[in-house]
Parts: C-alpha cells; sequence; structure tokens
C-alpha cells in the first residue's frame, strides 16, 4: 500500500472484495479479495489483461454491481449493503461515468445529453439552474460553443468531451472512465487525456480503466490486475503531460510533412 | 413513420368510434327533431280493427271513432287541443295546374298539435269549422305545384271539383320518419271534409295534446277509459297511442346500432392497443443501451418505467387525438354526401381520448416493467 501524507478520508474503500458470478454449473470467482483505498485528488490506472477482473471490480467501484463479499465504503456510504434504488441514488450524486462507446444519446443535443443525469437528481434542479451547470460544464471540457450540436455533428473526441461533461455535471466525488480513450486515435486520445488532466488539477479523483500502458503513463497511480487480485500498486514514474506529448506529436507530423 | 404506423389501429379505432357515434347520434338526434316536430305530448286515438269472420283488419279498418267522441275527449282533465282527422288522396286543381295530395279533414287546433306554423294567411277558425266553410290551407309542396311563382293565398283550389278558398300556407316541415312529404297536403275543416268532399260519419283518427309529457299516461288512461264507456264495447274497438313510445321505439333502434358499432370500435381499439405494444417492447430492445446509460447516470428502476409508460401513452393519446379528428372528419363528409345530420357529443370525444391514453398505460406497462427491470451493466454491454 502507498500511504499519503493527505489525512483526509478515502473517496474509495475496498476491504477484501469477492465477486462470485454464478453462471451454469461453474462458479465464476473475478475478483478474489481485493483491498484498495483511493484518496481525494488521486489519478488511478486500473491496468489488467481481459479477464483479469478489472471490469468486475470497476462495475462494483461504480455502484452498478453489489459484492459478494468484503465491504466496499464509496465516501463513507457503505455501497455493499444497499438496493437498486439506492445504488441508483448513489451513482446520480456521487460517481461520474465516462464510456469507452461515449454512450450519448444520438436525437439530443449536448446540452440536453449533459443535463441528462440532472433529471434523476432527488432533489429538484430548477430548468434554467440545470442549463447553466450544463453550460459550465460543456465549457470545462472545451465545447460551450458546440451546446447545441447533435451526436452525430461531432467528431469522436467532441462526444467523449460531451459524455465527459456529462459525467461532471452533477459534482461528483469520483469520475470513473471506462476506457475512455479505447475509440479514439492517439492525438484524440492525448488530448482527452489533457482533459483528464486538467480536471484532476482542478481536485477532481479520477479512476480510469484501461489496458493501454501509454494511457496510464498520463495518470498518477497505477493498479495493475491478474486474475482477480491487485498484482501492482505503484506511482507513476515518468509521468507523462497532455500538453507535452501533443506538441511533440505535433511537430512529428509536421517534420513528416517537411520531409 | 414508424410512430404513425403503431398508432394506426388507435387512430382507426377511435376514428370508428367517433365516426359511428357522430352518425348513429345524428339519427337520432335527426328522429327525435322529427318525433317533437310531430308535438312531444301527443296523443293519437285510432278506430278499431275490422273483423269479418275469422278475418281481421288491421287499425283503423272499422270506423268506430266519431267528432263526438273527439269533442267529448277535449272535455278531459289536461286536454289541450283535440282535432279530430279525416284522410283521403284527392286530385286538386289551381290555376290550370293539377296534383294528386293528401286532403286532410282537421279542426282549428292541428297546426298547434303538430308544432306547425303558417308561413303565410291564418289558419282555419272555428267558424270554418261550424259553417262547413270551403276554405283551406295548403303545403308548401301543393303551393309550389299549384302556385309555382304566386302568392296562393286568396286564390280558389278545386278538390273533387269544389272550389275552395286558400286562407293560408303551411311553413315547410319536410319529410317524417317514414319518408314521407309532410307538405305534400290539403287542410280542410273537418266538418267540410266529412260533408262535402266525402260522405262519412266517422273520423280516421283522432289527435290529442295533453298539457304536458308528464300527464300523457294518464291522459291516455282517460281517453281509454272514456272511449270504452262511450263505445259501450266489451272489447277495446280502438287503439291510442303516443309520439313517446314511438320515439322510444326509433332511438333504442339506434342505440342497438351504435352499441354494435362501438363493439366493432372496442376491438379495433384492443388491435390498437397490442400494435403499440408490440411497438414498445421492439423499442426497449433497440433502447436497452439508452436505458442502460440513464441508470448509469442514477435512473431509477421507477424512472425508466415512468420515461416508457409516457411514451406509450403518448403515442396512444396521439394517435387517439388524430381519430378523434379523422372521425368527425369522416362523419362530416358522410353528412356531406348524404345530407344526414351528424352530431358529435362531448362525452364521446372525452371517453375515447380516456380510452386510447387507458389503452397506453395497459399496453406501455408490460415493455416499461420489463425495460426497468433491465441490469444496468448488461444494458449498457448491450450492443
Amino acid at each position: 500500500m502507498i500511504r499519503f501524507a493527505v489525512q483526509t478520508h478515502p473517496v474509495i474503500k475496498l476491504a477484501d472484495i469477492h465477486k462470485v458470478y454464478h453462471t451454469g454449473e461453474v462458479d465464476v470467482h473475478a475478483v478474489r479479495g481485493i483491498s484498495l483505498e483511493v484518496f481525494p485528488g488521486e489519478f488511478v490506472a486500473l491496468m489488467g489483461a481481459s479477464g483479469s477482473g478489472k471490469s468486475t471490480l470497476m462495475n462494483m467501484i461504480g455502484a452498478l454491481d453489489r459484492p459478494s463479499g468484503g465491504n466496499y465504503l464509496l465516501d463513507g456510504i457503505d455501497v455493499s449493503t444497499l438496493d437498486r434504488d439506492a445504488l441508483a441514488d448513489v451513482r446520480n450524486e456521487k460517481i461520474g461515468f465516462v464510456f469507452q462507446g461515449f454512450n450519448l444519446l444520438s436525437r439530443t443535443s449536448a446540452l440536453e445529453n449533459t443535463e441528462m443525469p440532472m433529471l434523476y437528481n432527488r432533489h429538484r434542479i430548477q430548468s434554467h439552474e440545470q442549463r447553466e451547470r450544463a453550460l459550465h460544464a460543456l465549457n470545462l471540457v472545451g465545447l460551450g460553443d458546440r451546446a447545441d450540436h447533435h451526436p452525430n455533428q461531432l467528431s469522436g473526441g467532441q462526444q467523449q468531451r460531451v459524455a465527459i461533461a456529462r459525467a461532471l455535471v452533477n459534482r461528483p466525488t469520483l469520475l470513473l472512465a471506462d476506457e475512455p480513450t479505447g475509440n479514439l486515435d492517439t492525438q484524440t486520445s492525448i488530448e482527452i487525456m489533457g482533459v483528464f488532466q486538467k480536471l484532476n488539477d482542478q481536485g477532481i479523483t479520477i479512476v480510469m480503466v484501461t489496458h493501454e500502458l501509454d494511457v496510464a503513463r498520463f495518470t498518477k497511480r497505477m493498479v495493475i490486475l491478474r486474475d482477480g487480485k491487485i498484482v501492482t500498486d505503484e506511482l507513476v514514474r515518468e509521468r507523462l503531460s497532455a500538453e507535452e506529448e501533443s506538441n511533440r506529436l505535433k511537430q512529428a507530423q509536421l517534420a513528416v510533412k517537411l520531409a | 413513420m414508424r410512430s404513425l404506423l403503431t398508432m394506426l389501429g388507435i387512430i382507426i379505432g377511435v376514428g370508428a368510434v367517433i365516426g359511428s357515434v357522430s352518425l348513429t347520434s345524428g339519427a337520432t338526434k335527426q328522429v327525435e327533431d322529427q318525433v317533437s316536430s310531430l308535438g312531444e305530448s301527443v296523443i293519437t286515438v285510432f278506430s278499431g280493427n275490422f273483423t269479418s269472420g275469422a278475418m281481421r283488419g288491421g287499425w283503423g279498418s272499422a270506423p268506430t271513432l266519431t267528432v263526438a267522441d273527439a269533442l267529448a275527449i277535449a272535455g278531459l282533465k289536461n286536454v289541450v287541443a283535440v282535432s279530430p282527422e279525416v284522410r283521403d288522396r284527392a286530385q286538386v286543381l289551381a290555376n290550370g295546374l293539377n296534383w294528386n295530395t293528401q286532403v286532410m279533414g282537421e279542426s282549428p287546433d292541428y297546426p298547434q298539435i303538430r308544432n306547425w306554423g303558417i308561413a303565410s294567411g291564418v289558419m282555419l277558425s272555428d267558424q270554418d269549422v261550424r259553417s262547413l266553410a270551403k276554405s283551406a290551407v295548403i303545403g308548401k309542396t301543393v303551393a309550389d305545384q299549384l302556385f309555382p311563382n304566386e302568392n296562393p293565398v286568396g286564390q280558389t283550389i278545386r278538390i273533387r271539383n269544389l272550389p275552395f278558398l286558400i286562407v293560408g300556407v303551411l311553413a315547410p316541415k319536410g319529410f317524417n320518419l317514414f319518408g314521407q312529404d309532410q307538405d305534400d297536403t290539403v287542410v280542410v275543416p273537418y266538418t267540410s271534409h266529412m260533408h262535402r268532399i266525402t260522405t262519412r260519419t266517422f273520423v280516421s283518427d283522432i289527435l290529442v295534446e295533453a298539457a304536458n309529457d308528464k300527464v300523457i299516461d294518464s291522459v291516455q288512461k282517460d281517453i281509454t277509459d272514456l272511449l270504452l264507456v262511450r263505445h259501450r264495447s266489451k272489447e277495446q274497438d280502438f287503439t291510442v297511442r303516443n309520439q313517446l313510445e314511438l320515439m322510444q321505439a326509433v332511438t333504442a333502434t339506434s342505440r342497438a346500432m351504435s352499441f354494435l358499432l362501438a363493439g366493432v370500435a372496442a376491438v379495433s381499439l384492443v388491435v390498437g392497443g397490442i400494435g403499440i405494444m408490440n411497438i414498445m417492447l421492439v423499442s426497449v430492445t433497440e433502447r436497452t443501451r439508452e436505458i442502460g446509460i440513464r441508470m448509469a447516470v442514477g435512473a431509477r428502476a421507477a424512472d425508466i418505467l415512468v420515461q416508457f409508460l409516457i411514451e406509450a401513452v403518448t403515442l396512444s393519446a396521439i394517435g387517439g387525438s388524430i381519430g378523434i379528428v379523422g372521425g368527425v372528419g369522416f362523419s362530416k363528409i358522410v353528412a356531406y354526401i348524404k345530407d344526414m345530420p351528424t352530431v358529435t357529443p362531448v362525452t364521446w370525444i372525452a371517453i375515447a381520448f380516456i380510452s386510447s391514453a387507458i389503452i397506453g398505460v395497459i399496453s406501455g406497462f408490460y415493455p416499461a416493467w420489463k425495460a426497468s427491470k433491465l441490469d444496468p451493466i448488461d444494458a449498457l454491454r448491450y450492443e
């Protein structure tokens, strides 16, 4: 375990988490005793090959699924005992999801997509406030001028930015990203990682699932899983800055053009 | 496009209900108007049936009613007007033209009983009855046929070669329930009819107007009792009928008709509901991913349920509205082509709209429930 100087309570506190799937006759033990703490302001990459249990772990961290055994405290709330509706409320208030496939609603504008999580807020938010908050979130990801565009009018990178804005709009304690750059080219990936780095600099806690080491090097901490257990948990050395990488890539492209 | 096809069942169902109800209630209204144009509290006394050996004639075949009977009835309580009626068809001549029409012998009360106005001139008077006057009031059709371009009042009309002075023209009344042109008539004093045009001692029937429709039954009974005594017969040799009975018979028919049509329409609505359920099930499958996203960002099962229910209700309510408009339009077109009156009762519009919304709820519930029970992880992964 890595100890941090910051003495606040952890955003994520997993204690000996197990998950067993009963499929047919065979029980699949996807997660076998994981303990993990993530503190505010961290930027964690959750890595592992397919079948390592990282998706299962992410589903549990994201309150989409409950562990079969062990305890999970999210921002101090014991998620492992909540029912379906309470889990939905936790997802709404505490977690912002960013998916690999963007998962925007195609028939609604960027602004409406961003407003969507607020529809399910337990405390009713006035429509003008919804609009303001959605616009603010879109500005944060640099898409304030495209609020009325529909997803099919936006590039992949822009769609993912809308998804990030949507994840941020309910002011979650945790941003959970599942392979956010999986569908994007290198340059756009770097841009998106830049957005995440900027948000993290502003104090937002991010947990990102990825299997690409290149992408993980933009984060601060790498947790590697294998066969449902944590095998490595270390700080990222030689952390990449999205800004520098982007500049380097542009220069390389320029060089290719000149040559 | 697909939503339109989905709604089609509801549109047709509601359209059929509204259209058929409009037409049948229009027909009912027409009947009611005609019946009330005859006078709502009118009682008709027909003479009895003629029996010769084993052969029995129909009502009115045996002359049993007399003018004296009519005068006796006029003395009863709650009777406001009486007209002994004598009917005959005759060739009438005027102005070098001739026309075969119904010649009626009536009392001056006739327009009041029949709710019939005088368009020009005056009605026959009691004096005309007493003096067997050769005065006549003619209907619109007769006036049009014999006096195409002039005012008939003051002119002479010949009935069976007897000259009658036209004192008035009746207001147009149109066709009655049985399709007869009520304006094709000439009305003369019943005394003149019985002694000058024909030689009769009995009247065809007696028209009686009761004070209001509440006392009809008691007046009807009084007439029956009176005539039984007057005729000194063991068997009732006359029949007493009122307009309400007639109206009830006719409206019962049209009500049965509208129930039949409503039944057909209800089947169509059920089919429409199945269509909506089907399309909603497809929609839930197609939008599994959307449901997953919504659940991931915090939608509860109830939120998803409500969303899909609202969609189903919206679909069927829009379908219902289009159906209402279509049904009203259809009935108007039929009304225009067939020259029939239509009435679209507001209650039926409300019933149609509410039932289409209820069908939306019923048919949308299962798909919506299915959507709400999806697991967010599976839904998100769904391709």
